[in-house]
């Protein structure tokens, strides 16, 4: 297959860049203030020998339904690029974990009004509410609306919010 | 290269097999966790249920496309889930076993959240790197599990009189399908011998500690081991496993194939 990229003699290093904007244009599904990349799951994006792009997507979740979809987003967000042929594959290892999330999304999550994830070693401190700010909340469950959530209640506000799940 | 692809056929069986131990346990849990949608006794527990559902079956779908590819018949993960009959289900008896109280439904699975943990740590350091990559993403979904089984165990085991001895009364009646967890066959003793897979016993030992942890929290007594013996991981269910697989195979069983 011959894109109009490649057509117009773009380098390698082009292709790349072009991809890596274009994947950090995709929202994630349920959590549409985040891209992908600011999620942690994008992995790896190489041009191979016969100029094919390879893309790496790590799952938050095993079972996460939202995979497949980040997966025919990716792809159609590089289709309409036309940055030439692109392979998507899901990689396992090493296993994705809350701290992968960049700062940046960390900041769009709490104006969101998710409580964002903390390392692991620290997930039993208090949690500071997203929307007054206090730590005077309380866990109601250990999950959420999304496999990678769980439910939280601010006492100070009175707010329940959703906290990323720390793992 | 995985380790399947270097071995031969016999140990290539004991692999496929032992997969679908690790996947049908996933599986049938799952589809029995999922029968609590919309009936949990409140939403918080709901979505607890549902998402541990959703985590045990993707691991169930990573292990049994893997033991498709290694079959190398062509049957995928879809095939493996819907098409297989019940003596051809290679899940622990106590996964099938149906959900009772909602105490019920937790104790089940604080004793098989006990014991994944450890297999799944185990697993991650398996020679074979494709179950060991799959084991290390299913072991981040054990732990958060087990946080919340145990969580309700002690609520219930430490709450009143009345969910004290009902969670007791659970305990007592599903532990005698505990045993068969750690019962090794020519199965597990091949793949343990071959690096794949954990000796039995260690395991037997580190679930004990979680659960007497627990228990102990809970104010909750162990309850006697009993003779009997379970062997669903053989193939040989007990009377419920054939009524959950035809609400489950159902759809694929009347349409073959059928996608939407």
């Amino acid at each position: 297959m011959v894109s109009s990229a490649r057509e117009a003699r773009i380098t390698p290093e082009e292709i790349l860049a072009r991809a890596r904007a274009v994947i950090a244009q995709v929202p994630d599904p349920e959590i549409p203030v985040l891209s992908v990349v600011e999620l942690g799951i994008l992995r790896e994006v190489v041009l191979d020998a016969d100029g094919t792009l390879q893309v790496a997507l790590s799952p938050t979740y095993s079972g996460c339904p939202a995979t497949a979809t980040i997966r025919d987003d990716v792809a159609a967000a590089l289709a309409a690029a036309q940055l030439g042929p692109v392979r998507i594959a899901l990689r396992l290892s090493p296993p994705w974990t809350s701290d992968w999330i960049s700062e940046e999304g960390r900041r769009k999550l709490r104006d969101y009004g998710i409580a964002p994830p903390v390392p692991r070693a620290l997930r039993d401190a208090p949690v500071a509410c997203p929307h007054c700010g206090s730590t005077d909340t309380e866990r109601l469950s250990e999950f959420g609306s999304t496999p990678c959530k769980a439910l939280h209640r601010c006492r100070a506000c009175r707010e329940p919010f959703d906290r990323f799940k720390c793992i | 290269m995985s380790a399947a692809s270097a071995a031969g056929p016999a140990q290539r069986t004991d692999l496929q097999r032992y997969l679908l131990r690790i996947a049908d346990t996933s599986l049938v849990l799952a589809q029995r966790l999922g029968e609590w949608i919309g009936h949990a006794p409140a939403i918080e527990e709901d979505l607890g249920l549902a998402n541990t559902a959703l985590d045990l079956l993707g691991q169930a779908r990573l292990l049994l496309g893997y033991a498709g590819e290694i079959e190398g018949l062509g049957r995928d993960e879809d095939a493996l889930a819907f098409r297989r009959d019940e003596a051809d289900f290679c899940n622990a008896t106590i996964a099938e076993l149906p959900n009772g109280h909602f105490g019920d439904t937790i104790a089940r699975q604080f004793l098989v959240d006990a014991y994944q943990v450890p297999l799944f740590e185990r697993l991650a350091a398996s020679a074979d790197p494709r179950l060991a990559e799959i084991a290390a993403k299913a072991l981040k979904e054990a732990e958060y599990h087990l946080r919340y089984s145990a969580g309700w165990m002690v609520r219930l085991g430490d709450g009143t009189d009345e969910s004290h001895a009902r969670i007791q009364a659970s305990l007592e009646r599903l532990w005698p399908y505990t045993q068969e967890l750690f019962d090794a066959d020519d199965t597990d003793r091949a793949v343990a011998a071959a690096g794949i897979g954990p000796a039995l016993e260690e395991l037997k030992a580190e679930w004990s500690r979680t659960v007497e942890r627990v228990l102990g929290e809970a104010t909750l007594r162990r309850p006697a081991d009993a003779p009997y013996r379970w062997y669903g991981k053989q193939g040989r269910h007990s009377e419920h496993l054939g009524h959950l697989l035809a609400e489950m195979q159902y759809l694929q069983r009347a349409h073959p194939g059928a996608q939407w």
